[in-house]
């Protein structure tokens, strides 16, 4: 599903930020991928979202080497990887309901799909009697279950999320990730960048363990 | 693009002029300046131009022939000037209607018109009077008169044909000029309208960025935004001219009253036969060209 192959990326202003890193992620795996700041998770993240080319190496996501993927051809590749980050990104004029059609909208979904989809999603992260609700009047776990939501409604094969727990306190932390388990369960694969430990020993999954951007240990239920 | 996402892109279009009123107004006002501008010096040109025609009517070659032409020989020459493209119309005056019109003009009705007419002084003035269609065009008119065989003297004025071709240039260069700066303001404070849009909506451009939208989904509200100013920025003015036409007429009759008699003004419907096309594509083109400008600049998806 995800494969690095000596993978390097060096900015241009000769940050080695990873440096022959490789890993394979399955199909229908939770994996979370750990490291101190400035180890290289973003970069992974930015690379997996085609948001940055890699220096050398390979990267294969869905069967497809994405040194192959064209500027054209990166919104139809982005379509099939969910992403979730930390400050939730929500938007702030639209309510709970119309932040998860956006997404199905600019993919250019169709009207009757989308008033279908939208409540299903919505009632599988919790959200179903919220729909109203603009992100302002929603705690900031529920903020994340609406940005999850919104990464889930187009039916990713993979779903990134990057420090999705960096904002939120233990219990709204917990509740996010037995979320994303949840959603995990059900096929989708699901990579979780991340450096708080805790929750991390909780969930007893594979962790990859990412040092001055190379994979340092990857070991099942840490 | 689905017609869901068409309309979707439609209203997004429409949001970002609502959430940027001011920029939007300023760059409406400013399209309508543009246009109403050029519907003004349209009007102004084109009924100058009308009324140039008129004068240019008026405007005529005499060519006189050689003595003892035969009928034959001044028939050649009638037409080979009707082959040129820049005569309008000529007519032949022979020597008697020359006299007549000469005595009329003078009004020697009386004895000496009287002996005139026994031994016509004018015998040598059989000429052909050419209209031209387009006044700048004598000079080669007259060169080429000039050429013909039995041509004794050709009689023009220069300066008319000069001055209104003169006048006639420097009001299009004038137009020209203005139409042009004020069409780089348009364009320009149109590119600023959409750059405060997209920094407005960055968030929401990088997130559709990361979902999956295609380019042309992420341009199209911008691109929306930009020819929707540019239209209202035409419709306004077209409005103003369609009712202010008529005000204007009588404010040139009444301020150039010298030019009375000339004065025959080009109706409405056929002004706006031109001035309608012409100044929507101008809106539309400039707004598309003011938004398509800053997404090449300011929005790499």
């Amino acid at each position: 599903m995800i494969k690095l192959e000596h993978v390097d990326k060096k900015y241009e202003a000769g940050v080695q930020a990873l440096k022959d890193l490789s890993l394979h992620i399955k199909q229908g795996e939770f994996v979370f991928i750990v490291g101190d700041s400035g180890s290289g998770k973003s970069t992974l993240i930015k690379l997996l979202l085609k948001e940055l080319s890699p220096t050398g190496g390979k990267i294969i996501v869905n069967g497809r080497d994405l040194a192959g993927v064209s500027h054209r051809h990166i919104p139809e590749y982005r379509r099939k990887v969910g992403v979730v980050f930390q400050d939730f990104r929500l938007l702030q004029d639209r309510n709970v309901y119309d932040n998860v059609a956006f997404a199905m909208r600019v993919v250019e979904a169709g009207t009757k799909e989308i008033k279908k989809r939208v409540p299903y999603v919505l009632s599988l992260v919790g959200l179903a009697a919220k729909y109203k609700a603009f992100p302002k009047q929603l705690s900031g776990g529920e903020q994340q279950r609406v940005a999850i939501a919104r990464a889930l409604v187009n039916r990713p094969k993979i779903i990134l999320a990057d420090e999705p727990t960096g904002n939120l306190d233990g219990n709204n932390a917990w509740e996010i990730m037995k979320l994303l388990d949840e959603i995990n369960k059900r096929g989708t694969t699901v990579v979780v960048v991340t450096h708080n430990m805790e929750i991390v020993r909780a969930m007893n999954k594979r962790v990859i363990t990412i040092r001055k951007g190379t994979v340092v240990s990857d070991e099942e239920g840490f | 693009m689905r017609p869901s996402s068409i309309f979707y892109n439609l209203r997004q279009g429409l949001l970002n002029i609502w959430r940027n009123k001011m920029f939007s107004l300023a760059s409406i006002a400013t399209m309508t300046a543009c246009i109403f501008l050029f519907g003004v010096f349209y009007s102004l040109g084109a009924n100058f131009s009308s009324m140039l025609r008129d004068v240019e009517e008026g405007v005529a070659v005499t060519v006189y022939f050689d003595e003892n032409l035969t009928q034959d020989e001044i028939d050649a020459i009638g037409a080979a000037i009707e082959s040129r493209p820049e005569v309008s119309s000529y007519k032949y005056v022979s020597a008697d209607e020359a006299l007549e019109t000469f005595m009329s003009e003078n009004n020697l009705y009386d004895d000496l018109a009287e002996s005139f007419k026994q031994d016509n002084p004018l015998a040598n003035s059989a000429n052909y009077e050419i209209y031209l269609a387009d006044v700048s065009m004598q000079d080669a008119l007259v060169n080429f008169l000039y050429e013909q065989d039995g041509v004794r003297e050709v009689h023009h004025s220069e300066d008319v044909a000069r001055t209104l071709t003169d006048f006639n240039r420097l009001i299009a260069f004038i137009s020209v000029i203005i139409i042009v700066i004020l069409v780089a303001v348009a364009v320009f404070l149109i590119s600023n309208t959409v750059t405060v849009g997209i920094s407005v909506r960055k968030t929401e451009i990088a997130i559709m960025k990361y979902i999956g939208a295609k380019d042309s989904f992420v341009r199209a509200p911008f691109i929306v935004e930009g020819i929707t100013i540019g239209l209202i920025g035409s419709i306004i003015p077209l409005l103003l001219m369609y009712f202010l036409y008529g005000s204007i007429i009588n404010y040139v009759a009444q301020h150039f009253a010298a030019l009375e008699g000339m004065l025959h003004f080009i109706p409405l419907g056929e002004i706006f036969r031109v001035l309608l096309p012409v100044s929507l594509i101008m809106g539309v083109g400039i707004g598309f060209l003011g938004s398509r400008i800053t997404l090449i600049r300011h929005l790499k998806v």
